[in-house]
């Protein structure tokens, strides 16, 4: 079974992955069949989507889901919590990034978004840590 | 292990091989004096490594061990996952073909087959999504 949290954090995955290969395919028909040089604008963001929101949030949900449970008390640990903020701060640093790439004015929120995303991997890492043990250790 | 998540995964770790393989020849030019048109193949290179191998090495272990779909049909629709594999592997060959000679512009007409190649990557994209979500549940 596959817990609730997993199965955002990997359809999340999966609408990054979607978007960013779209994102991607305009930008490679542009280099094929030149459309309109605004197009390269998309790049960062392509490249955010499918490193951060798709490679990225796909591990953290698989390692959600798999990796050893405790056998007393939460099963998946006390600080659960931690696993949803990086589940949201992840998804919104993203979008903040995508948005200073489209926009050159607003480029600042490049460096807000890539803060967002740098506390949503601390935050999984801190959750994460002691579920990184034996199987028999509780 | 089902066939199809065998030919993902053997397919992904050709690509693996091949996109190292052209890292080194980029990284290798000046020492053994190859034309400077291969520094072209960089964006060939990086979605060797990133589609080729990573994504589908994804999709093979997702295809095999993701939440069954049904009794019936545990990987959701086999047919939409055998196009993914067939488009995704089309659009990669395609684009490691015509890119570095579209951007060396000694073949700029073959720009339609590096749309066609995107076109194809896009579509099997989105397949894998449609066939994965139905997958990714509680129970």
């Amino acid at each position: 079974m596959m817990p609730r949290l997993s199965v955002w954090m990997v359809r999340a995955a999966l609408i990054h992955f979607g978007l960013g290969f779209t994102l991607g395919g305009l930008i490679l028909f542009h280099k094929g069949v030149p459309m309109d040089m605004r197009v390269w604008r998309l790049w960062g963001l392509h490249v955010d989507l499918a490193l951060i929101g798709w490679t990225m949030q796909l591990a953290m949900g698989v390692a959600y889901w798999i990796l050893p449970r405790f056998s007393q008390g939460n099963r998946y640990g006390r600080r659960t919590s931690f696993e949803w903020l990086a589940l949201i701060l992840l998804n919104l640093g993203v979008i903040l990034v995508g948005i200073g790439y489209a926009f050159p004015d607003i480029a600042r929120l490049i460096l807000i978004g890539r803060i967002t995303e740098a506390v949503a991997i601390a935050a999984f890492a801190i959750y994460i840590w002691p579920r990184v043990k034996p199987l028999a250790v509780s | 292990m089902p066939t199809l998540a065998r030919w993902f995964i053997k397919s992904a770790l050709i690509y693996f091989v091949l996109s190292l393989i052209v890292g080194v020849l980029i990284q290798a030019r000046p020492a053994i004096s190859l034309p400077p048109e291969i520094i072209s193949l960089r964006p060939t290179y990086f979605h060797l490594l990133t589609v080729g191998w990573i994504t589908q090495l994804i999709i093979g272990v997702g295809y095999w061990m993701f939440p069954k779909y049904s009794k019936e049909k545990p990987r959701g629709s086999d047919r939409l996952a055998w196009a993914t594999f067939i488009l995704i592997n089309l659009g990669l060959i395609l684009r490691a073909i015509s890119e570095p000679m579209v951007a060396i512009q000694s073949k700029p007409d073959l720009g339609w087959l590096l749309a066609l190649s995107a076109v194809f990557q896009v579509i099997a994209g989105w397949l894998f999504v449609i066939n994965t979500w139905p997958r990714i549940k509680e129970r």
